[in-house]
């Protein structure tokens, strides 16, 4: 398998049409962050809008049938996406935190206690860390990090002892990276948690984008992904959970759409999936979203996987090779298309800043992982995050940005040609 | 001159007096007999700033000095605030206004860019409130609190992931 036939694939994308400040073309690397839509995504939404649009599972009447037809459609075709055994198993929530949120409170509050403890990644995005510190701080149980090694990487055999030493209720990781770019062997390690009594939470935000999912054979108890990185809307993400287990969660968030029945004295809950998604749900997004997942299985998951690593592999490279940049991550065989560096000396903001003048979109900042770069002692990275539109030549100005970035903030024994400065040498 | 003149890519938030100021900072390092003194951060992207100042008997900012960590915007522009500040009244600090800081900067910044700018000035003005060695001065850094004493600084950096 090669690189995706960009020309055209790049003609479903409008936005990657447009320039940015200077004029510069615009080069959008910041797809860990958030990615584009493709045309297919913005028509679909565009069609319930224009056509069919009202509330779900309510009126009687043309329009809701209509589109409680296209939700349920759109559940099914996350069923498949998922490879998930009933739709009952597919919640749509507003995204990866609240999914994650959800099992932190309904699953957390009824299962663990104080002195439990859960287990987690440094690498975590502060999506699958505070839900969790919120927990201890309900409960009293512990949470726990399991460290990466000084080549950024985490074997089988340190997951192991972690799990052997704390014996966690609950091991919650992400299937990929969103720093390192680390992609980690989930159903190896979900067994490994399982032959420990731990529950498993996959987040896969960082996986859902690129990689084939079959929540069955990862055979964790729960997986989580977002709209929004998978070319789909904002505002709605996925909380995949075994029936038994979910069946067994209280409701989360109570309101209507989750109830069977309610009365002056209490309520009783619909059955799955509705349990878990009170109030209105996010129709449009989630008829968006069939259509984003559509557009990518017709694509080809195995394909956009391919076409990443090869782009991730050749900025991971011209990256290392440039002089006083160092790549927050391992090599190349270890990871997808998501690149973070360190340039000696220089800002990450001034980093971003300036490749932003050359049209390169790149992250800035601590991506949502402080423990992380706490542990790794840098306070912030800049991030290049490829996906199925982005192109060799793409990569090839970012890499030569960046060894651009150097040259223009390197100290050069500079004197302030100001007020103070002129009085003092006078 | 590091940069080619013909340098399509030169920023212009990174003129050369901007750089000037952040290889060649003003009263950068602690100050011995510091009266005052104040910290500050921006969560989101790291920026640091530490500044000490010595109030004298006539209500003047004597000296005031900094040390930080971060990118070129915040650390030049607080070389650029206390080189202007320094000597002048308190009064006439505290009424240096944000608008005021961003013009003495120079370039045009972007929202997101202007917190940067701005943490220098926000500490600047915590540290006149905030003698050296008393029950006043607690470590509690620059950060929320002064989220919502001004409408400087654009959408927080918050959502990335």
């Amino acid at each position: 398998m090669g690189l995706l036939d960009t020309d055209l694939l790049r003609r479903d994308f409008p936005v990657l049409e447009r320039d940015v400040a200077g004029g510069k073309p615009l080069i959008y690397l910041d797809n860990a962050a958030s990615t584009q839509r493709p045309r297919a995504v913005i028509d679909a939404m565009d069609e319930c809008y224009l056509q069919y649009y009202s509330n779900v599972h309510r009126g009687i009447h043309t329009l809701s049938e209509e589109s409680t037809k296209a939700f349920e459609s759109a559940r099914e075709t996350t069923r498949d996406f998922l490879s998930a055994s009933s739709i009952g198993e597919v919640i749509f929530t507003a995204g990866t935190t609240a999914a994650i949120n959800t099992v932190a409170r309904s699953w957390g509050d009824a299962n663990v206690s104080s002195g439990d403890v859960i287990l987690l990644l440094i690498s975590e995005h502060h999506a699958n860390i505070v839900p969790w510190h919120q927990l201890a701080e309900r409960t009293g149980c512990r949470v726990e990090f399991i460290p990466v090694d000084d080549q950024f990487e985490i074997s089988d055999e340190t997951v192991a002892e972690y799990l052997d030493r704390l014996r966690p209720k609950m091991f919650a990781f992400a299937a990929a990276s969103n720093t390192l770019g680390s992609e980690y062997p989930v159903k190896k390690w979900t067994a490994m948690a399982h032959e420990h009594d731990a529950t498993v939470l996959i987040d896969a935000a960082q996986a859902a984008p690129h990689q084939e999912i079959d929540v069955r054979d990862w055979d964790a108890e729960f997986v989580v992904f977002s709209g929004h990185k998978v070319c789909g809307p904002t505002g709605i993400g996925v909380l995949y959970g075994k029936e038994t287990i979910l069946n067994a969660m209280p409701p989360f968030l109570g309101g209507g759409g989750m109830i069977m029945n309610v009365t002056t004295d209490g309520f009783t809950t619909q059955d799955l999936p509705e349990k878990f998604e009170a109030g209105t749900p996010p129709i449009v997004e989630a008829i968006g979203l069939a259509a984003a997942l559509k557009y990518l299985k017709s694509i080809g998951m195995e394909n956009i996987h391919a076409h990443e690593r090869i782009l991730g592999a050749r900025a991971d490279a011209g990256l290392r090779a440039i002089d006083g940049v160092r790549v927050i991550g391992p090599g190349p065989e270890k990871k997808g298309g998501i690149n973070s560096f360190v340039i000696e000396g220089v800002h990450a903001h001034d980093v971003s800043a300036f490749l932003d003048g050359r049209g390169v979109a790149v992250r800035a900042g601590h991506h949502c992982t402080m423990p992380l770069h706490q542990a790794l002692g840098v306070t912030a990275t800049s991030r290049a995050s490829c996906y199925l539109y982005n192109t060799v030549e793409e990569v090839d100005e970012l890499i030569a940005a960046v060894a651009d970035v150097r040259a223009k903030f390197a100290r050069t024994g500079r004197r302030r040609r100001s007020r103070r400065s002129v009085e003092s040498n006078a | 001159m590091p940069i080619p003149q013909d340098d399509p890519n030169d920023q212009d938030i990174y003129q050369e007096h901007v750089l000037d100021h952040y290889e060649d900072p003003y009263n950068r390092g602690p100050l011995a007999g510091a009266t005052h003194a104040h910290d500050g951060k921006n969560p989101l992207c790291g920026d640091k700033i530490h500044v000490d100042l010595r109030l004298d008997e006539n209500g003047r900012v004597a000296e005031a000095w900094f040390e930080g960590d971060g990118c070129v915007i915040s650390q030049a522009s607080a070389s650029m605030l206390l080189e202007e500040i320094e000597g002048k009244t308190i009064e006439e600090v505290e009424k240096f206004s944000a608008e005021e800081m961003l013009k003495l900067f120079g370039p045009q910044l972007t929202p997101n860019r202007q917190k940067c700018c701005l943490l220098s000035w926000k500490v600047l003005k915590g540290a006149l409130h905030r003698p050296v060695g008393t029950e006043a001065d607690p470590s509690n850094t620059e950060e929320d609190e002064t989220e919502s004493q001004t409408s400087f600084g654009g959408p927080s950096l918050g959502e990335e992931q």
